[in-house]
């Protein structure tokens, strides 16, 4: 049988700046985001024959091809679960290649999240059915819905907001010498964590939450033997999956027998580490989705870094901070860096393994960029 | 008094807000193999039958976990108590917490139903067991 690993490469990447307010339409900055990749990749537009972005973006894949100047595309996919599915937009764009139906994907999301429509504020009615069993009980909002999901955490460890902190505290810390992220030169401490306000008492607080952005990301992926032949180097993808499981649910995950841990994440973790013949021992940086801190304590687990309960003593003894055993969301993550709907994860992971990020992990050689319930092993060679 | 959205009653979730209307909390059956399911779905997982009829709950259950509902930056009066309550049946429920102040919620405690008009919508509410009117 056919494997992924090995077989597609990430050849290029590309962004635009990272921004509360971009002053441009999102097919704009997708555009820019998309003609950077190519540029950086080392091809032209008529190259691409393939695409594959989040269902709910909203750059039609036609407008796309007239404003960068993509001539023919055969192949077009869309991930659904919104950042859940972060990481397979490259499970896709890498079947894609390896199967043969096309040749050159660009990966893309481009939105502005921030000066136009937030998703973290309240929904407001009619709701689509299936939002019927939350939305009239007052949960209208993903922190509020994720909350009730993480108090289970919490009660199950005790597990304290406090220990939430430490963790962003360190996404900040790695944003703060990070110059594409919104906490450029802002790090914060754990007593600033405490200070900020409730968001869900007794769960989140203002510095637990992403940071809604503007702005636009892109990859390319081709086949492993011809990114060989192009500029820069080839950054290998070793394993892509997703971890779909019966009844669970993306935003009201409350239906697992155990909802203090994350079946969806164990069960990818289980597929990249057969496909890419590793364990957790073997990563040397994980990228981790992260609209909220607690999903970070979640995939630690879920991902055999440390153990059930563990995470808040994992990250509290310096694992996850560069030059620990970990380093985790080394641009700063969602919460540090900028919310490109966990894409922009995907692109650390790259400059990880070429070597070129701004808070550089020697010898980077695997590289985790995992989105709970969609993830990827990125790798050299 | 919190802002409640009004459901969106479709297809496969009408027996429920039908059974609220009268006092009544009610689980989607599967009438082939008797499998309770929610949230609901058109057709059994486990046998894969399309039949179906409604259980009516005890209305009886532990809090599993919880939040407090509010507005982040300006707290009110709205505050509202959403929490995942645990059936004796084995189906989970999202719904609200009333009838008890913050500071005693915990996990585990013992809740049971009432129906309660919130904001013009009737909801199912539950309150901690045995605590009287």
């Amino acid at each position: 049988m056919p494997s992924i690993k090995g077989a597609a490469a990430i050849v290029g990447i590309g962004q635009t700046e990272f921004s509360k307010d971009s002053g441009r339409s999102e097919l704009q900055l997708c555009a820019e985001a998309v003609r950077a990749a190519i540029e950086d990749a080392g091809l032209e537009p008529a190259d691409v024959d393939g695409s594959v972005t989040f269902t709910i973006d909203p750059n039609d894949e036609l407008n796309l091809m007239r404003s960068v100047g993509i001539r023919e595309m055969r192949w077009t996919s869309r991930t659904p679960f919104g950042g859940g599915g972060s990481s397979a937009t490259i499970e896709h764009a890498a079947a894609a290649v390896v199967s043969g139906v096309a040749d050159v994907v660009v990966v893309y999301r481009a939105f502005n999240e921030r000066s136009g429509r937030r998703f973290g504020q309240p929904m407001a009615g009619p709701p689509p059915p299936a939002m019927n069993w939350y939305l009239p009980y007052g949960l209208d909002t993903p922190a509020k819905a994720y909350s009730l999901w993480f108090q289970r955490y919490m009660h199950r460890y005790g597990v304290t907001n406090e220990d939430f902190g430490r963790y962003s505290v360190v996404a900040r810390r790695h944003a703060a010498t990070n110059p594409n992220a919104w906490y450029y030169e802002r790090p914060i401490t754990l007593a600033d964590h405490q200070a900020s306000r409730w968001i869900v008492e007794p769960i989140l607080r203002l510095l637990d939450c992403c940071q809604e952005s503007d702005g636009g990301v892109a990859l390319i992926v081709t086949r492993a033997d011809r990114a060989k032949d192009l500029r820069r180097p080839p950054v290998t993808i070793q394993a892509a999956t997703q971890g779909n499981t019966i009844f669970g649910e993306t935003i009201f995950n409350y239906y697992h027998d155990d909802i203090s841990r994350f079946p969806e994440a164990e069960y990818t973790a289980r597929q990249l580490w057969e496909t890419a013949g590793i364990g957790p021992g073997d990563i040397d940086v994980a990228m981790i989705y992260e609209n909220f801190s607690p999903v970070v304590f979640y995939q630690l687990e879920a991902y055999g870094f440390c153990g059930p309960g563990e995470a808040k003593d994992f990250i509290a003894d310096g694992n996850i901070e560069i030059g620990g055993k970990l380093p985790v969301n080394t641009n700063g993550g969602l919460l540090g860096e900028g919310y490109i709907h966990g894409v922009n994860n995907i692109l650390e992971g790259v400059r990880q393994l070429r070597g070129d990020a701004v808070n550089q992990v020697d010898g980077a050689e695997l590289v985790l960029c995992s989105a709970g319930r969609s993830a990827v092993v990125l790798g050299l060679g | 008094m919190p802002h409640v959205v009004s459901p969106t009653v479709d297809r496969d979730d009408e027996f429920f807000w039908n059974g609220v209307k009268e006092g009544r909390l009610l689980v989607r059956r599967c009438a082939g193999c008797r499998r309770l399911q929610h949230p609901p779905s058109p057709m059994c997982p486990a046998c894969g039958s399309l039949e179906w009829d409604v259980q009516e709950l005890s209305g009886r259950g532990i809090l599993h976990s919880w939040i407090l509902s509010q507005h982040p930056s300006e707290p009110d009066d709205m505050a509202r108590i959403v929490a995942l309550v645990e059936l004796d049946e084995g189906v989970r429920l999202v719904s609200n917490l009333v009838g008890i102040d913050v500071p005693e919620v915990e996990n585990g405690l013992l809740l049971e139903v009432s129906f309660a008009e919130v904001d013009g919508i009737v909801l199912p509410q539950f309150r901690p067991a045995g605590g009287g009117a």
